[in-house]
């Protein structure tokens, strides 16, 4: 059949749909349960806009069909936050140090960030860009992301690279 | 006035924008969901240019879950053409082909369904019929009289074509020691948004209003999408609060809009097109300039250039978006910042086979930039000169302005020397020289490259009556409305939309300074086009120009009218009152005060105590013109265009791998001076992005097309945009000459770092090959371009 | 860009999978990580009717070694590759291939088996697989086991000996033991991450005196599969490798290549860079060797 259903926790609460096997994770995100924070910027996995948690690993949406991640938990930028009004340290220090400008691209910059500083407490620049490197960005030129991830992560306050 | 005067502006401050967008918040085109809404697919033209026999959309109807089927003749016979910006009346254009194809990825029909899915299946069950016709895709072979024709009615493919002679320039070349011709060609490439074009609307059969939520950013677009439509101006409400995920002078969308306008009334559903990846490289009219330059300078043996030859190709595609005024936008700056005395200026745009180019990013610029930097390293090379000493010989020096340029825009400010002096301060220079030299001792070649380019800022968009002389039109304006309510609240209204340039907090800023209120309590809402003040939107590095002094404007009045209550309120004259956050204080006597919430009140409860003949309330608005606007060109094509002149100074040192062509960029320092930056956060983050921008068009980006008219870069894994990993670290050194025709001194900065880092990249590529002889003038130089440079003569052996 | 619609089924175990191959024969595709597959289906390049979901099976899942052999599942994935402290001491090529494969998003989907069976000319693992001598295990319905080494499985572009009704399962990798073992790999590509313009690949092993006692090399996205050159490294047994022999070497090969041209490189410059690589990643894999004591 190509309708199936899916069963999958995101951002902590259960959704269970009936979907087309065809629909990406991206479009049930967005689509399907309305979170429409996860961006689609290209469909064939190059941008990184897409960029969820699934298992708490960072992947593209759109590259993944829904009924793939049955039974998986995704996070979205929607789940970072640590409570109403009150930003992850990541998403705070974004903006500090104007690390967006459009926000398109940001959702998915997010998700990378956050995976990199769980790993790495407290990464350099190069590994900030490294993780960074899978998420096109058009507005900012990276640098104050790569500000913004070395303030959150360095309480003496960043050195510029 | 320097920035030690203001309380807000000029300050880090968080923008209010971020607030949405880092919780996944933002209200971008593609998220608006409204009941019942349908989706749409378009089906595209495969050939560069044939004739479209027949169409035949019966087997997609058939399927279920699909509601329309149009194509070309149903626009045709309901919406009216969308005419170029050039007198050329018989290339009119269409959302959709009709009879005839110009462009592989042309709109050719498309498909309503209840889901993007089902309309995409529906699409490949169309059936059309064509008959190839011959296409010509070089633009020089477009340009010859026996090239196949685009537009058979206009009867050439040149759509624009004009020789402007600004001073004497035959007798300045017949007096100069030397002159240097060159070809420096700008691919086609284009700022790409990661955010494609969507537009979602509604029509009302009730009230008779189209409302439009789209990723706009174009002036006019509510009133161009009224007259396509065969509307009244007031029956089209664009939403202007619509979050636009960048843009950078591209999202002009009207033939997007016009479709599905034209869908949504036709079918009484509310109906969405998000173009997809495939849709908008190809067929989304969202190319950039594409450019042949032919320069000749004329200079003396001491380095001092006296004048210029350019003649400007560019190709522009198989129909006209802005495209050909974006060869006029330059002429505003076509010195750049030297002390060129005459200027022969031959703008041509040709049309081919190809998608349509829509306005970038500097609006043609940062290519004119390039073209002329160029020139000014090949003087420096050719004489034995230093690239910095040659520059500094001709930089219009900071006791010259307003300095009068040739083709008649005076540029009001700048300290041109100053900036460059800071950023090779900063690399520091001779840190560079002696690293580039290390680099060059381990087997690289390795370079250092400059740029001094302009930015003109302020948008006074006088290249539509240059470039076409029958559009007599001189105004620009823009316009705030502020409103105090009777809770003593600040809200402003801007009239139009947002791509990441933060206006909310632009203007925020701003009225918080002129009202001494903090900006983070004032709120900015964007308008919707029938209940909002004229705006002419973010183009040309405008809005802290001219929104941020409609901004001041209307806040200036409102202060204005509350001394003017309070005065009268406290019996006292307006001289003799001090304004310290809102309330007014009695010089003279401290205890004679009325506060801000004493002020609100009597406007909006004590009719009583107001001040005879003034308006109850306390609300203003404010609506300008551009500063030097409002004169139209002169005969010979001389006229004032942007008011305000923003700078850079772009300094870097690069390598190249000489065996792989592969460049690597070590240190990039950017000079930059706008005048007093009202954001200054906001201005350095479009400044790094620009770069980016530069980078990607001088190394990496190019809309490629086959023989066959075919884009070959359609999709993000061929047309190749920076990461992380490509766009080094940048560090921006500010300067601040203000301006002398703006509120606080502030210059416009949104297409900063672009118009100057493609010419500075070039420079560092053409310093690090000039030891075997060599340069590059064809942008994006690619590791085969530089490679093929290099071992070119080993090839021809 | 929303694929064709299709039928999907998460298989139950490798019979179950290899049962619904033998049925539904081209017009089922198996799909793991998906990550090169989903973008073809989302341009319509692909359409299959069943996707038959493997992404789940432990048993394509595991790695295991003996004396001369470490056997990777197909299913593993790139990440767990990566992160695999004992395959970065018996296949230390596969680790340093990886670093150039994609960006970790894709390496958190993608696996081995899936970039193999893709096997794009300029992918980095079927390179490596193929320098390593690798050996691939195909297992169908109707004719079981099959064993193929690397050299016979990459026959053309995106194209390979696996039947339509087989499944890759296993990878063998034959473990090189002694002193003195390098390897290195490199490619150049327009940005990182991106598909190579050209890549190279050695493993070398040398004696106590410095001479090769063993090396295999080759080079990818310059000829219609990736291409290692058993013949001339025989050769170059008991010889030193001295940058000068390095690029004698890589000459000889660099003519032997017949690469396209596309609209980032042309096929002379695309030569140019395997003899450019290849010489520079055989000096790499010999610096290495002497860094390194005995193998694990």
């Amino acid at each position: 059949m190509n309708t199936v259903s899916v069963q999958i926790i995101v951002n902590g609460t259960l959704y269970a749909k009936e979907i087309e096997s065809r629909m990406t994770l991206v479009d049930f995100l967005r689509d399907e349960l309305g979170l429409t924070g996860t961006h689609a910027g290209c469909e064939h996995g190059v941008c990184g806009a897409c960029s969820i948690l699934l298992n708490d690993e960072p992947i593209r949406s759109c590259c993944i069909f829904a009924v793939q991640a049955d039974g998986m938990a995704v996070t979205t930028v929607e789940g970072l936050a640590l409570g109403r009004g009150q930003l992850s340290k990541i998403q705070d220090a974004f903006c500090e140090k104007h690390a967006l400008q459009c926000g398109y691209c940001t959702p998915g910059m997010l998700i990378a960030c956050h995976d990199l500083i769980k790993h790495t407490p407290h990464p350099s620049a190069e590994e900030v860009r490294e993780a960074i490197s899978s998420n096109i960005c058009r507005c900012t030129g990276y640098q104050q992301i790569v500000d913004a991830v070395l303030y959150a992560t360095d309480p003496k306050g960043a050195t510029h690279e | 006035m320097s920035n030690a005067n203001f309380k807000y502006i000029g300050k880090h401050r968080r923008a209010v924008e971020h607030r949405r967008f880092v919780v996944g918040e933002g209200n971008f085109a593609a998220d608006i969901h409204l009941r019942g809404m349908l989706h749409v697919a378009i089906l595209a033209s495969p050939y560069a240019h044939a004739k479209i026999k027949s169409i035949d959309g019966s087997a997609a109807l058939a399927m279920p879950g699909v509601h329309t089927v149009i194509t070309g003749a149903d626009l045709f016979a309901d919406t009216d053409a969308i005419l170029p910006g050039v007198d050329a009346p018989l290339v009119k254009r269409y959302p959709m082909a009709i009879d005839i194809a110009r462009y592989a990825g042309e709109w050719v029909a498309a498909v309503v369904a209840d889901t993007r899915a089902l309309a995409e299946d529906a699409v490949e069950l169309l059936d059309v019929e064509y008959e190839v016709l011959d296409h010509v895709i070089d633009p020089e072979d477009a340009l010859s009289p026996s090239s196949p024709l685009i537009h058979q009615a206009h009867g050439s493919n040149i759509i624009f074509k004009r020789k402007f002679t600004w001073g004497e320039v035959d007798q300045h070349f017949s007096e100069c020691d030397h002159e240097i011709s060159y070809r420096v060609r700008w691919s086609r490439n284009s700022t790409v948004p990661i955010e494609t074009f969507a537009v979602a609307c509604n029509w009302n059969d009730s009230t008779q209003i189209i409302d439009v939520w789209a990723s706009i950013q174009m002036p006019k677009f509510p009133d161009q999408l009224a007259k396509a439509l065969r509307l009244d101006g007031n029956a089209v409400r664009v939403h202007f609060d619509v979050d636009v995920g960048g843009s950078y002078g591209l999202k002009r969308g009207l033939k997007h809009s016009i479709v599905v306008a034209y869908l949504a009334r036709k079918l009484n559903r509310p109906v969405r097109f998000v173009e997809d990846r495939l849709e908008n490289m190809r067929g989304g009219d969202m190319q950039g300039p594409d450019r042949i330059f032919d320069v000749t300078l004329g200079f003396n043996s001491d380095g001092v250039i006296r004048s210029m030859r350019m003649r400007a190709v560019d190709d522009i595609g198989a129909y006209s978006g802005r495209s050909p005024l974006q060869l006029g936008k330059p002429v505003g700056a076509i010195i750049g910042p030297y002390r060129i005395q005459s200027v022969e200026y031959e703008a041509i745009a040709v049309m081919t086979n190809k998608t349509p180019q829509e306005a970038v990013r500097g609006f043609g610029q940062s290519p004119t930039n390039y073209a002329i930097e160029t020139g000014v390293d090949k003087i420096a090379r050719f004489l034995k000169l230093d690239r910095i000493e040659i520059r500094n010989k001709n930089l219009i020096g900071k006791d010259e302005f307003p300095y009068l340029i040739p083709s008649g825009t005076s540029y009001d400010s700048g300290d041109y020397e100053t900036v460059l002096k800071k950023a090779l301060n900063e690399a520091p220079l001779s840190e560079l020289i002696a690293e580039r030299d290390r680099l060059r001792q381990s087997g690289l070649l390795a370079g250092i490259g400059i740029s001094t380019c302009l930015e003109p800022s302020g948008g006074n968009s006088s290249f539509e009556p240059l470039f076409n002389p029958k559009n007599v039109t001189t105004t620009w304006m823009d316009s705030c409305f502020i409103r105090i309510d009777l809770s003593g609240s600040i809200t402003a209204i801007m009239g139009t939309s947002t791509s990441g340039q933060a206006h909310e907090t632009l203007v925020s800023t701003v009225v918080g300074e002129i009202l001494d209120r903090p900006p983070d309590d004032i709120r900015v809402l964007h308008a919707d086009s029938l209940n909002a003040l004229p705006s002419n939107s973010p183009v040309g590095s405008r809005m802290a120009i001219m929104l941020g002094g409609a901004a001041a404007g209307a806040a200036k009045k409102l202060r204005s009218k509350l001394l003017t209550i309070a005065a009268y309120s406290l019996a006292m004259s307006p001289e003799a009152l001090e304004y310290c956050e809102g309330n007014f204080i009695s010089k003279q006597d401290p205890t004679k005060k009325i506060s801000w919430a004493e002020l609100v009140e009597i406007a909006h409860r004590k009719f009583h105590e107001l001040p005879p003949l003034l308006e109850p309330g306390l609300q203003e608005k404010f609506v300008w013109e551009v500063p030097t606007g409002g004169a139209l060109p002169s005969a010979d094509g001389r006229v004032q265009m942007y008011p305000c002149h923003s700078f850079e100074a772009h300094v870097l040192l690069a390598s190249i791998d000489p065996e792989t062509g592969i460049v690597k960029i070590y240190k990039y320092i950017c000079g930059h001076d706008c005048g007093v930056m009202i954001s200054p956060d906001v201005v350095h983050g479009m400044t790094y992005g620009g770069i980016a921008h530069g980078l990607g068009a001088a190394l990496l980006e190019k809309f490629s097309f086959s023989d066959e008219g075919q884009l070959l870069s359609g999709t993000f894994m061929d047309y190749l945009l920076p990461s992380s990993h490509e766009v080094p670290a940048i560090t921006i050194v500010d300067h601040c000459t203000p301006s002398p025709l703006t509120e606080f001194g502030q210059k416009g900065s949104g297409e900063a770092g672009y118009l100057g880092s493609p010419a500075a990249i070039a420079s560092a590529v053409n310093d690090a090959l000039a030891e075997r002889n060599i340069s590059i003038n064809t942008l994006p130089m690619t590791p085969d371009a530089i490679w093929t440079a290099l071992h070119e003569h080993e090839l021809e052996a | 860009m929303k694929a064709a619609a299709f039928d999907y089924v998460r298989a139950d175990n490798l019979e179950h999978a290899l049962g619904i191959l033998d049925e539904a024969g081209s017009e089922a595709k198996l799909i793991a990580g998906g990550q090169s597959l989903v973008p073809m289906m989302a341009m319509r390049f692909a359409r299959p009717s069943l996707l038959v979901d493997i992404n789940r099976l432990e048993e394509l899942k595991k790695i295991s070694q003996d004396e001369h052999t470490v056997r990777v599942g197909a299913c593993v994935r790139q990440r767990d590759i990566e992160f695999n402290y004992s395959l970065c001491q018996t296949a230390p090529l596969l680790k340093k291939a990886l670093s150039w494969v994609g960006h970790s998003q894709t390496r958190n989907r993608g696996t081995i088996g899936g970039s193999l069976v893709y096997a794009d000319p300029s992918a980095e693992l079927p390179l490596a697989s193929l320098v390593l001598g690798a050996s691939m295990h195909l297992q169908s319905d109707a004719a079981g086991l099959r064993e193929v080494e690397a050299a016979d499985f990459f026959l053309g572009p995106m194209f390979t000996a696996i039947a339509e009704t087989e499944c890759l399962v296993a990878i063998d990798l034959p473990i090189w033991h002694g002193q003195h073992i390098g390897s290195a790999f490199t490619e150049v590509s327009m940005r990182r991450g991106d598909f190579a313009m050209a890549s190279a690949a050695c493993q070398l092993q040398t004696n106590d005196d410095g001479s090769l006692r063993r090396i295999s090399f080759g080079v990818g996205g310059v000829n219609s599969t990736p291409t290692v050159f058993p013949q001339i490294a025989q050769k170059m047994i008991d010889k030193p490798l001295t940058p000068e022999f390095a690029k004698e070497v890589a000459a000889e090969v660099a003519k032997e290549c017949d690469p396209g041209s596309d609209t980032h490189a042309s096929s002379r410059f695309r030569r140019s860079l395997a003899g450019t690589l290849l010489a520079r990643v055989m000096l790499e894999a010999l610096e290495d060797s002497m860094l390194n004591g005995v193998s694990k």
